[in-house]
């Protein structure tokens, strides 16, 4: 099918080219601003850090397979359940979303590039940062070892003297300014960069997704920053905030850890079930069932998760009234899930279905999914879970809400989207392989962990004697992580070997409904030619749906070819309202990421010169970020062709 | 036997690990609480599974079931309608389902959170790293207080009140198989209560990450009839040994705990009044050494000694070298009180 | 929408204030910053619930300097506010902005200077106990967003000093005006927390 940019001619699209292209060499590795490229390094960068978590964990695995043994000191295992914990929920399971969403957003929505592309690179940078600033720290022993949530006092100076907690603290400050960064990027691009007609009923439920995650997020990673920085307060001035000497509250922090941990979890979840909701329609050959009600779903379920935090404190003595409210609220929360999941079952029912690896791991994650959620709701009845809290029940629980909501949609998006990245196919078999491995590896590992809480083994235990009986389980949960880290790696393979020899892929190899799909096979620097006329939710489905009552227009749009440009519009209805001028390459978000990175450096280290250093660095480079460009105001006509 | 109760104990088979091997296992419980606890939890265990099987059900057929093969260009639907039935079907089913859980919950909660009667004992639990410091109150007269460690006594058949804190760090008591857990919090009083209808050893366990040896920092209550318990009591206000000593064994004995144990452990009745670890009064009655880490024998309390980093790293308590001659006069001591 | 109609139109380029999208982002760091002190707001409010004795310890504390302080950030912002108005009238002459941004940083600094006299008379220090770092702390986070405005509009005033705006889009003159206003809101929310609650309760 020819492309719609390939209707310019071909004097047009080299202009465009040469507008958008990021320039060669170091200057335009480090200043790119192309948010296709910045997506694809926060995909590898989070795979990376997956592969690390996942190393941990194995580790973990090999000492709890048996009781009572001895590969790990009580210390090491500390800091490898502590570091799996932050490096998979922070550095993993955000970032590899954010990569998702970043790459697919200005070409789901008909832009040229996301509302801020400067700020965009910032965020990556700043991820990079902060994940080597938590990871320099095993080197030396001192990795942070007080769990991912890092409850005091056990984190107080006084019962962990050294550094570790240290890191924790600045380390998700600082991550915390990348996640803001990049959802206040997401959310002022939706508000204003799509093209004409992309009104909020027609975008694609990752946006959604997407979109309510950032709005929370920005709302929520203040509660953790400001712990982080009272725990910094209370270790290193003196501070009580949580020290009992003095009158601090050791539960003052779970309140501003959960308040902010709770949203987090959902803003985990919320996009790759838009990854599903998007990509699941292509296999079962029609639009997805409820579009309205999985979008109403998708932004209930964050609301309420604003008011549910509590339920991580159930065991904390907190009067009954409050934890009956709690309680209930918890099991509010499983309804816009429910839709959500009948949303999909039906459009899997009432559709016919393509088994491709894609298909695989969106249909089985439907039930992973469930189990997750029932998982959920047993923890939500908080009778139940004063047993339950605190064993590996809730560890099974989490696991599949993250590996079964996050991990699945992202390898089967990884496949479904791999083709639009790089013009190539990734291989049907060796995927196949790979799906099958993970999935049978994951359950294996996790399904047992249930019946090993529901027997009374504690989290966050470095070992157990025979006596409690959970050895068998233990070791059945060891070999399954095993066999899920093999499918891994067969997955990343497939993925190495594609890239090389992959089949070449056109435009639309699935042939899928939405925008992106085009745009050629890997799209070109400046997405589209022409800014298209958007009218349906199913661009590229019009000429096969009945019920369509305008027709999208691909081939003639708003050219928008003056230097590097796209269009901005009403936030509701999509109309055309201004002209926006996007940045070109520049070094400054890698100067200011250095910068931060320095002034963290500078409080870690307690040092006035460092941080002094840092802090001028980050004026300098926000005064050059701000300055003032010498073009008059203007008004034109837009051309369109 | 109830029906109800004969059906758990044939469900109980088809659970890897039955009962006896697995001393924390709550899905069996005694007293009111534990079994109100167990109920709820096999109650929305198989909900919850059934919930499982008919979506896996719903999935399966979806996926499987039988169409017309499409054309490859063709779409499976010609409007963008249809399948919200599911919907309507899927909230009817599962509203009532999550209603009916956060009812039981909410009956549970009341059944479980305050005694049925007052309780006539009052016990105040500390946790601390890594063992729990136990002190049985007596509200009318102070004298009938007394301090012990890592192993609880109480009463069958009426609850008793537990005041839960901690000195150092967050931690969380629970034993499951009589009831849920509660953490014990420094600075804040935690007021929690447990209850056992069936003498018995019941294995309790620290339920919140307190730092290096939170995996071994486990305990025991013994429940036992009140004649028994009266009888135990009156064996801890008691200056007396369990079991008779030479008495030139139990001075030597004394000699070595003065040197050695007296700055960190006490011993009623002997001046050696350590607070900082566990309380050593009538230490030969535990069941374990070291919060769960070891089983009370002569042996293994004569290598705790001299091997504490080997047994419990990160423990406070430094290894002690002792004589030979010492050990044995320690070791023969404490089994004896 | 249809072809037809927006073929036809004529939009501006770069777009200020709601139009661009810079004011947006601008929206989006209030909100961020602004829960961030609800949260510490939270931080106080709860050990104050939780503490034993009365809180604060030493009784309410004094608004002898700390009200003409507030009216001194009240005032920097409705001169700000107003040099902003004038300007935007003057058809970019610009006189009147550079008066009141200068005055704007002048009051500012003065407010700081005035915290640090009441900070420096407190009867206690930072790590005495729970209310003293919880006053420290959120005073003092909104004294470092007061700096950080003081040194924004300083910039800005350099830009305006040297025409940089003259003919041009005001886009971060409006912008700083936005985050000034917004500390002075938020100065008004800790003032009345700390100095206004303990009085009422």
């Amino acid at each position: 099918m020819a492309t719609k940019a390939e209707h310019l001619p071909q004097a047009e699209r080299a202009k465009l080219d040469r507008t958008w292209e990021t320039a060669p060499g170091l200057f335009g590795w480090v200043g790119t601003v192309d948010h296709k490229v910045i997506g694809i390094r926060y995909l590898v960068t989070s795979f990376v850090f997956l592969l690390l978590g996942g190393i941990e964990a194995l580790v973990i695995r090999i000492q709890l397979a048996q009781p009572d043994l001895h590969v790990l000191t009580p210390e090491q295992y500390n800091q490898l359940f502590s570091m799996h914990g932050v490096t998979m929920i922070f550095l993993y399971a955000l970032p590899v979303l954010s990569g998702f969403s970043n790459y697919l957003w200005p070409l789901m929505l008909g832009a040229r590039d996301m509302a801020f592309p400067r700020l965009n690179a910032l965020s990556y940078w700043l991820f990079v940062c902060a994940g080597l600033f938590l990871y320099a720290s095993f080197p030396f022993g001192a990795a942070p070892d007080g769990g991912w949530f890092n409850y005091v006092p056990n984190a107080a100076r006084t019962y962990d003297p050294g550094p570790n907690i240290d890191i924790f603290a600045l380390g998700l400050i600082f991550l915390g300014i990348s996640t803001t960064v990049g959802s206040a990027n997401f959310v002022v691009t939706l508000l204003r960069c799509r093209a004409p007609g992309m009104s909020v009923n027609r975008l694609p439920i990752i946006v959604w997704g997407t979109f309510t995650a950032s709005v929370a997020n920005l709302f929520a990673v203040p509660a953790v920053s400001l712990a982080c920085a009272e725990l910094w307060l209370d270790r290193n001035a003196g501070a009580h905030f949580f020290e009992v000497s003095g009158g601090g509250q050791p539960l003052l922090w779970q309140h501003l850890f959960w308040m902010f941990g709770h949203p987090w979890v959902y803003a985990l979840v919320l996009p790759s079930m838009g990854i599903v909701s998007d990509a699941l329609p292509t296999f079962c050959r029609r639009p997805l069932v409820g579009y309205t009600a999985v979008a109403i779903a998708t932004v209930s379920t964050m609301i309420v998760g604003f008011g549910v935090w509590v339920h991580h404190m159930f065991a904390t003595g907190i009067p009954v009234l409050a934890l009956s409210y709690f309680s209930a609220a918890s099991f509010v929360i499983a309804i816009p899930s429910a839709i959500a999941v009948f949303s999909w079952i039906a459009t899997i029912w009432t559709g016919r279905p393509v088994f491709k690896v894609p298909f695989l791991y969106f249909s089985s994650f439907i039930l992973m999914f469930v189990i997750g959620g029932v998982s959920g709701v047993m923890t939500a009845s908080v009778a139940l879970d004063w047993q339950l809290t605190d064993t590996y029940f809730v560890v099974a629980h989490l696991h599949y809400v993250l590996i079964g909501i996050n991990l699945f949609p992202v390898l089967g998006g990884i496949h479904y989207w791999f083709p639009k990245m790089t013009g190539r196919m990734m291989d049907e078999r060796l995927g196949k392989w790979a799906f099958w491995l993970v999935l049978i590896g994951f359950n294996l590992a996790f399904f047992p962990m249930h019946f090993t809480g529901l027997m009374g083994m504690p989290r966050r235990v470095y070992t157990y004697p025979a006596e409690m009986g959970v050895g068998g389980l233990n070791l059945t949960t060891t070999i399954g992580a095993f066999v899920l880290a093999l499918g891994i790696l067969l997955f990343l393979t497939n993925v190495a070997r594609s890239l090389a020899r992959g089949a070449d892929a056109g435009p639309n190899p699935w042939d899928a409904p939405t925008l992106e799909w085009s745009v050629p096979s890997p799209p070109p620097p400046y997405n589209f030619g022409v800014i298209p006329l958007i009218a349906s939710r199913h661009p590229l489905w019009e000429d096969r749906l009945e019920d369509i009552e305008d027709a999208s227009v691909l081939e003639r749009g708003f050219l928008l070819d003056e230097d590097r440009e796209t269009l901005g519009v009403t936030p509701l209805d999509a109309e055309p309202d201004v002209i926006l001028k996007m940045p070109g390459d520049t070094i400054l978000p890698f100067a200011l990421a250095l910068s931060i990175s320095l002034l963290f450096g500078g409080l870690f280290a307690k040092s006035i010169w460092l941080g002094g250093a840092g802090t001028l660095a980050v004026l300098v480079v926000l005064t050059l970020w701000f300055r003032p460009r010498a073009e008059p105001l203007q008004e034109r006509p837009a051309l369109y062709e | 036997m109830t029906r109800r109760r004969s059906l758990l104990a044939a469900c109980t088979g088809l659970l890897p690990g039955a009962c006896a091997q697995a001393p924390l296992d709550y899905l069996h419980g005694d007293g009111i609480q534990a079994r109100s606890l167990a109920q709820l939890a096999w109650g929305l265990g198989i909900i919850s599974l059934l919930v499982v099987f008919v979506i896996a059900v719903a999935l399966i057929a979806a996926i499987v079931r039988r169409r017309e093969a499409g054309g490859k260009h063709a779409l499976a639907v010609r409007r963008d309608v249809g399948g919200m039935r599911w919907i309507y079907v899927g909230l009817a089913v599962s509203l009532p389902a999550l209603l009916a859980m956060t009812v039981w919950t909410l009956l549970t909660i009341g059944a479980v959170a305050a005694p049925p009667t007052p309780p006539s004992l009052t016990i105040a639990v500390t946790g601390e790293r890594w063992f729990w410091a136990v002190r049985y109150l007596d509200p009318h007269d102070p004298s009938g207080s007394f301090t012990t460690a890592n192993q609880i006594v109480i009463p069958t058949g009426q609850p008793v009140r537990l005041l839960l804190s901690s000195s150092d760090v967050i931690h969380s008591f629970w034993v499951p198989r009589l009831g849920g857990k509660m953490d014990m919090i420094p600075g804040k009083t935690n007021i929690h209560w447990i209850q056992a209808d069936h003498p018995g050893l019941y294995r309790g366990q620290c339920a919140e990450f307190c730092g290096l040896q939170h995996a071994k920092m486990a305990f025991a209550v013994l429940a036992m009839t009140p004649a028994d318990f009266a009888r135990w009591r009156a064996l801890q206000l008691s200056n007396d040994l369990r079991q008779p000593l030479p008495p030139a064994t139990i001075e030597a004995g004394l000699r070595v705990f003065a040197s050695h144990c007296a700055a960190c452990h006490a011993i009623r009745g002997t001046g050696a009044g350590g607070i900082v670890g566990p309380d050593l009064s009538h230490f030969g009655a535990r069941t374990t050494i070291a919060a769960g880490s070891l089983p009370n024998t002569r042996a293994n309390l004569a290598y705790w000694i001299g091997h504490t980093q080997q047994v419990k790293p990160g423990a406070e308590m430094p290894p002690v070298a002792l004589t030979p001659r010492e050990s044995s006069d320690l070791s023969a001591l404490l089994e004896a009180l | 929408m249809n072809e037809a109609t927006i073929a036809r139109q004529s939009l501006p380029v770069r777009g200020t204030g709601r139009v661009g999208t810079a004011w947006w982002g601008m929206l989006c760091l209030i909100a961020t910053e602004a829960i961030l002190f609800v949260y510490l707001i939270f931080s106080y409010l709860y050990l104050g619930a939780q503490s034993p004795g009365s809180w604060p310890p030493d009784g309410p504390p004094a608004l002898r300097l700390a009200l003409p302080d507030t009216c001194i950030l009240l005032l920097s912002s409705a001169v700000l506010e107003w040099g902003k108005r004038m300007h935007r009238r003057e058809h970019r002459r610009g006189t009147a902005w550079i008066v009141g941004l200068a005055l704007t940083i002048l009051l500012g600094a003065a407010f700081v200077g005035i915290q640090g006299v009441e900070w420096s008379r407190k009867s206690f220090a930072f790590s005495d106990d729970s209310y003293s770092c919880a006053y420290f702390t959120l005073t003092g986070l909104h004294l470092l967003h007061v700096v950080a405005g003081l040194i924004a509009l300083s910039v800005v005033l350099a830009w305006s000093l040297a025409g940089r705006f003259r003919g041009q889009g005001y886009e971060q003159p409006r912008l700083a005006v936005l985050y000034w206003h917004f500390v002075d809101a938020v100065w008004l929310v800790v003032f009345a927390v700390i100095y206004l609650l303990p009085r009422i309760g």
